[in-house]
């Protein structure tokens, strides 16, 4: 095997992933005590690291004036078929405007009325300019005096007598091997894309709504260490510019864009409801009943909507600039088609992800989770995330005082270190492209893909559990040849064992509760007596087995202080 | 997605082992080329956030459409300039159209 060097790093606070809730946490850690040693370590580098990359033209998560937590937590127990934990939506809608006020005083440009205030895009949203809202949250790090290490990827925790002690990862730009010792651990990865078969195929595959770098890491560390995971079965699928998969809101929301069928019918209205996974769901059936295609209908916009959307959208997506040069139209020339994305696991909209307290500890002593990674509270977006950040940070300072660094030289680095760079040497193997594929076209064809109008049942998930079985035990003679393909391998390793678990949850769960995002034909009602309850999974790494577990809805009256 | 690089126009950031789309690419996908030129692993893996576009100090990057998608030619380029972004729509027919924005 190639020399690899072993670099040794300590640090009291290592937050993993350093978008959004991770960028905040060490900015808010440093704040509090700038005595306090933290790092970010980034697969990426953080000046565009993550779902941000491009930027975005809205604050989603905001309480405007007249709107309280409470108000908040209301939305989204209405838009989440009731099922959500209130006490961590509560506790970071606290924060929300905290967290959108220190984006402001980053530099960060917000649209604003004559008395300063925000301009309200809807309920809960107000307008940004965002283009450029990675680089201002990586400058906020850097002068907050946190400590990053870019371009590393890390691949697990390292873990002593059941606490999480710091991490293992590996550089995808040279020959170095991470142990970095610490007292507490945020993960802060955010979710999963590429699980499931994408919308594009060829050149365009990875043009697709969430990030496709973002491939579980975080989801699959904790599995691995025997954290408990929550609601993988609520899959997130956005409803998207067909094609381009450029965001719908800034459309239907900032230009009062009608959302049609083609016999030009507002076909919302014949559902049951007007939520996120029913706009989705109503379109899907629409195309399926021969509706379809469904569009947003921007054929009022004047002269000035036509350059106002446009400029909004090279702040966030330019794809949809292109299709309509590439079409030889502007905007207001056609109604935009609107379809599903192929599903994600996200923590950040739905509400897969780490099973977390109200103080975003996980089940794992000294383990944090925010953002996207952290379940149980749908519609966080960014300003929840940062607020995920800055309450899972406040303890770990607390925590951290009674913590030392861990001594020992474990044999588990030895081992991490064989198993990280193993398909280095894989000389007859293969490849991590192939590897993914086979994923995808697994999940897509018997897990509730696109291809299948994202409909689950029994049967077809059985075989899904069996073929991703076999495929678990090809990833043992995946082949990388250079440092990039081991990070694709990786990546690919990551979700497969997010998909199996994935797979667990879609069977576990015999009713349907969100229709499209987790939409059973065996079981089609919802079935609030038997199962208003979350379904949660641990995995036993050493025995292969993935558990089930149920917990049950608390009430946000019967919660611990709140 | 697909980024083209103009080789013509781009100077791998000079001596530096890191040019500045190379140092940001939240895929790891660009690299410094033998030639001194940044490249790009797999096209077919961009997610086409554009940042490589935006930082390019010699507009050398622009991101187009793949004929899959309906690509045809139209592609845009940009450029930072007195704390604006100035992008730049190649549109099929030749001609350009142009937006100021303030960042």
């Amino acid at each position: 095997m190639e020399q690899f060097e072993v670099v040794e790093l300590t640090t009291d606070i290592l937050i993993i992933g350093g978008g959004a809730a991770g960028c905040y946490a060490g900015v808010r850690a440093k704040e509090e005590d700038p005595e306090v040693d933290v790092l970010i370590v980034d697969k990426a580098h953080i000046e565009r690291s993550g779902c941000l990359a491009a930027g975005i033209n809205a604050i989603n998560a905001y309480l405007n004036p007249g709107v309280g937590p409470q108000d908040f937590l209301d939305y989204i127990k209405q838009d989440s078929e009731e099922l959500v934990r209130d006490d961590l939506i509560y506790t970071l809608a606290q924060g929300l405007n905290r967290a959108a006020d220190k984006l402001d005083q980053w530099g960060l440009p917000f649209l604003k009325d004559e008395d300063g205030n925000f301009l309200p895009r809807g309920t809960r949203s107000v307008q940004i300019k965002g283009e450029n809202i990675k680089p201002i949250m990586a400058q906020a790090v850097r002068d907050s005096g946190v400590d990053v290490l870019n371009r590393v990827n890390i691949t697990n925790y390292l873990v002593e007598d059941d606490q999480i002690k710091g991490a293992y990862g590996f550089s995808v730009r040279d020959n170095k091997f991470y142990l970095i010792k610490a007292k507490a651990v945020i993960c802060a990865t955010g979710g999963a894309a590429g699980i499931y078969r994408p919308n594009n195929p060829g050149q365009a595959r990875h043009k697709m709504w969430y990030p496709p770098f973002n491939t579980g890491a975080g989801y699959a560390m904790g599995l691995r260490a025997g954290a408990e995971m929550t609601t993988f079965e609520m899959r997130f699928i956005a409803l998207r510019v067909k094609d381009v998969i450029s965001p719908t809101g800034t459309i239907a929301q900032g230009f009062n864009a009608r959302q049609i069928n083609a016999l030009g019918e507002e076909y919302q209205t014949n559902y049951e409801k007007n939520t996120t996974p029913l706009r989705l769901y109503a379109t899907i059936e629409e195309n399926k009943a021969g509706r379809g295609p469904c569009y947003l209908d921007i054929t009022h916009l004047d002269e000035e909507d036509n350059q106002r959307i446009k400029e909004m959208f090279l702040n966030m997506s330019p794809g949809i600039i292109l299709q309509w040069a590439d079409r030889e139209i502007e905007p207001q020339d056609e109604p935009v088609e609107i379809y599903g994305t192929e599903p994600y696991l996200v923590g950040g909209h739905a509400q897969a992800g780490y099973w977390i307290d109200t103080k975003r500890r996980t089940t794992l002593d000294g383990l944090y989770a925010a953002g996207d990674v952290a379940g149980g509270a749908p519609k966080k977006y960014v300003t929840g995330a940062m607020a995920e950040g800055e309450i899972a940070v406040l303890d770990a300072l607390e925590y951290i005082q009674g913590v030392d660094l861990t001594e020992s030289q474990s044999k588990e680095l030895s081992e991490e270190l064989e198993r990280v760079y193993a398909p280095l040497e894989c000389e007859e193997g293969v490849g991590p492209s192939e590897l993914e594929e086979r994923l995808q076209k697994i999940m897509d064809e018997y897990a509730g893909g696109l291809s299948t109008n994202y409909q689950l049942h029994e049967e077809k998930l059985l075989q899904a559990r069996r073929l991703l079985k076999i495929l678990d035990q090809d990833l043992a003679s995946g082949k990388a040849e250079n440092l990039h393909q081991l990070m694709n391998l990786h990546e690919v390793i990551d979700r497969v064992i997010v998909a199996r678990v994935l797979v667990e949850h879609l069977l576990y769960r015999k009713e349907t509760r969100w229709k499209s995002y987790q939409q059973r034909l065996d079981y089609p009602e919802r079935d609030d007596q038997n199962w208003f309850k979350f379904v949660n999974s641990v995995y036993d790494q050493k025995r292969d087995q993935i558990e089930i577990v149920e917990r049950e809805h608390i009430k946000l009256g019967d919660l611990d202080g709140s | 997605m697909a980024v083209e690089i103009n080789k013509e126009l781009c100077n791998g950031c000079g001596k530096s082992k890191e040019p500045l789309c190379v140092r940001i690419c939240p895929g790891n996908l660009l690299y410094k080329n033998a030639t001194d030129k940044a490249e790009i692993r797999e096209k077919r893996d961009c997610w086409d956030c554009a940042a490589c576009v935006k930082e390019c100090p010699k507009q050398a990057i622009e991101i187009c459409l793949p004929a899959e998608i309906g690509g045809r030619g139209s592609t845009l380029q940009a450029e930072k300039k007195d704390g604006k972004i100035i992008w730049y729509l190649n549109k099929v027919d030749g001609s350009v159209e142009k937006f100021k924005i303030n960042v």
